[in-house]
């Protein structure tokens, strides 16, 4: 129960670009076309679920350990940026048509902080394996939602007729800020 | 590119390259930490002074660096600092540390740092490094604080911690919620297109 209870409110209530605001410059740049904001989406899911696991094995057995963790930020880092360029690697050897997918959003996905962040919130929350896991999907799917959802009313935002000064970014972001309102009213899912 | 002089190289970061409005770059704490602006001037601090440090040593070993590796070395640098930022505010102001949570070791995927260095300072000296760094932090640090005080006086009626508004005030709760930051980076980055196109 308690995991589900964690996978829902990583999804909806503490949604990582609405709540956290973390992951909003891919949220803002990539979110021109579903398609490809559904790529980008499942690229950060995947990389998202590796992070949880592998800085969770960091955290609890290393640094822990040996009394390490202000090195936290230093090795989280280097961890994500070498386990992105070894996640490149690996689905270009393995299959060619997800690299095709996801290929030019691997790279970008190193300096997502959304990334970085889900490694120090799974940290500060003090999680479990399996829960750090189920937050790291969980979170992945909620920057999914976001960034498909936004990329759906981007579309449709093209035709519309928007003031001169606030085009690009600035209908993006009260858009955005329309999208976090309604997200507020899942709030009530869990007490 | 021409070369600028050194007032213009500072004051770029300030209005025709600010790194919120222009760039867009650094887009993730500027809105998470704006609902108080002790907040967002720690955060603001904290971001000069890493992007600060980062140019300086960056710049001085910018001939030691090979090209292949440099992005990772930028990061091991900025990471070092951040940290060194981090364990500060945790020492001294451990009130503003709790508040801005996980965002002050999440500096170290703000773009503009990294940005800044690998667009500035791993191709320019030192001194331009540092005034560069100087003014972009600067710009930075005063969109937060423009943005937070927008924010905090509306939804809280207060600034600074301190009550502004009388009683008659009803604060707009969703100033101080996520949609409220959205809303206000968004009428402000409009107000800043307005602007910038009647000066030219």
């Amino acid at each position: 129960m308690e995991l589900v209870t964690i996978f829902i409110s990583a999804v909806l209530i503490n949604n990582f670009v609405l709540h956290y605001f973390l992951g909003i410059c891919p949220f803002l740049g990539v979110s021109r076309r579903i398609d490809s904001a559904f790529s980008m989406g499942l690229a950060v899911t995947f990389v998202m679920t590796i992070t949880a696991i592998v800085s969770w094995i960091i955290n609890h057995w290393i640094l822990i350990p040996y009394h390490l963790d202000y090195l936290q930020i230093v090795s989280f880092i280097l961890v994500i940026a070498s386990l992105v360029q070894l996640v490149e690697m690996f689905i270009r050897k393995t299959s060619p048509p997800l690299y095709q997918a996801l290929g030019i959003y691997l790279p970008l996905i190193t300096t997502n902080c959304a990334i970085l962040g889900l490694a120090l919130l799974a940290a500060l929350k003090n999680y479990g394996f399996i829960q750090t896991i189920i937050f790291g999907l969980g979170s992945g799917i909620g920057f999914t939602l976001a960034i498909v959802l936004m990329a759906g009313i981007r579309e449709q935002l093209d035709m519309a007729d928007v003031p001169e000064v606030l085009k690009g970014p600035g209908i993006a972001l009260i858009t955005a800020g329309i999208m976090a309102l309604g997200f507020l009213g899942f709030t009530g899912m869990l007490k | 590119m021409a070369e600028k002089t050194i007032s213009q190289e500072f004051a770029k970061g300030l209005w025709s390259e600010n790194p919120i409005f222009r760039q867009l770059l650094g887009l993730c704490p500027t809105l998470a930490v704006t609902n108080a602006v002790v907040n967002g001037l720690a955060m603001g601090a904290a971001t000069t002074f890493v992007l600060l440090f980062s140019s300086i040593v960056i710049s001085s070993i910018k001939k030691l660096i090979p090209p292949q590796v440099r992005i990772a070395s930028f990061i091991v640098v900025i990471a070092t600092f951040v940290t060194v930022a981090d364990r500060f505010l945790a020492a001294f102001f451990p009130d503003i540390s709790k508040a801005l949570g996980p965002y002050v070791p999440l500096i170290v995927v703000n773009c503009i740092i990294l940005g800044r260095q690998e667009a500035f300072s791993s191709k320019n000296p030192v001194f331009r490094s540092i005034i560069d760094a100087l003014g972009m932090g600067i710009g930075f640090t005063i969109s937060l604080l423009i943005l937070s005080s927008i924010r905090e006086i509306l939804g809280s009626g207060t600034f600074f911690g301190m009550p502004l508004t009388g009683a008659w005030f009803k604060p707009w709760l969703i100033m101080i919620l996520p949609p409220g930051a959205f809303f206000t980076l968004g009428l402000l980055m409009g107000i800043f297109n307005y602007l910038d196109k009647k000066r030219r």
